[in-house]
């Protein structure tokens, strides 16, 4: 028995939508950068997901490819974000993202 | 339900939860912590995808190398004397409701996904395989494989251009 013929795409569709929306609450929701860099990493674990169990359930590898890349630009993403972050830290003491408010007009 | 629901179930329970204390655990650590059980139980659900090399890649990157990363700047930064404040009760509630409707737009837009009927044979249920795999990578993404070291590349210089203390 596989998991194709048990679970319908739906019930991975749901699932994606939760974890994205999750992401987006935490990044709405928190003041600590590293915990937004968090839940950027888990917005784009449900969109890996979702490309994962699509590309199974068409029989076709290449969505599967596409999150290796994916994975490849979070890898990327989070090493500049966290220098970033290290770099505001060293020069403000603090990484509350409502102290970075120099460029509000 | 079969054993195979079952473990969807468990596997989606595990990641949302695990989710939902990452984001809202006060100490950093924890959040990092409960993060990584969230992405293994995500490469749980790989491995119910028949995407066996995109599980094992998976932990390997993000459990080992991304979780290592964000551990080690949480230690480096040292976030212990300064308890975090709050947003203020507004906008917590704004983001709950922004949240909940981005995932009720996410799943009201994919709801009515078709998709063709798949063909259930057995070279269908092999392409997580890594042969199969490679040979999509290096065939059809030649071009964009080549073009992501670059990326990663760009991105090391980067960080270790920005991670340098600057002598003025």
């Amino acid at each position: 028995m596989n998991s194709l013929q048990v679970i319908p795409i739906d019930w991975y569709i749901i699932l994606s939508a939760v974890l994205f929306g999750m992401g987006v609450l935490g990044v709405l929701f928190r003041r600590n950068a590293l915990i937004i860099l968090m839940c950027v990493e888990l917005m784009l674990n449900a969109v890996n997901l979702l490309l994962a169990a699509f590309s199974t359930y068409l029989g076709d590898a290449k969505g599967q490819v596409f999150v290796f890349f994916i994975m490849a630009v979070a890898a990327a993403e989070v090493a500049v974000g966290l220098a970033i972050l290290v770099t505001i830290y060293r020069n403000t003491r603090t990484t509350d993202i409502d102290f970075l408010n120099k460029l509000k007009g | 339900m079969t054993v195979t629901q079952i473990l969807f179930v468990v596997l989606s329970l595990m990641a949302v939860l695990s989710g939902l204390f990452t984001i809202f655990s006060k100490n950093p650590v924890f959040s990092a912590l409960w993060l990584i059980v969230a992405f293994f139980a995500i490469a749980g659900h790989y491995i119910l995808l028949n995407a066996q090399f995109l599980a094992v890649v998976h932990i390997i990157v993000y459990a080992g190398a991304i979780m290592v990363l964000f551990l080690y700047v949480v230690f480096m930064i040292n976030l212990n004397k300064e308890t975090e404040p709050n947003k203020p009760a507004w906008v917590r509630i704004a983001a709950v409701i922004s949240g909940g409707m981005m995932m009720l737009t996410l799943v009201a837009a994919l709801k009515g996904a078709s998709l063709v009927p798949q063909n259930k044979s057995a070279e269908a249920l092999n392409i997580g395989l890594a042969s199969n795999l490679g040979k999509v990578l290096f065939n059809d993404f030649l071009v964009p494989f080549e073009l992501s070291s670059v990326l990663l590349l760009a991105a090391m210089v980067g960080a270790v251009m920005l991670g340098k203390r600057q002598i003025h």
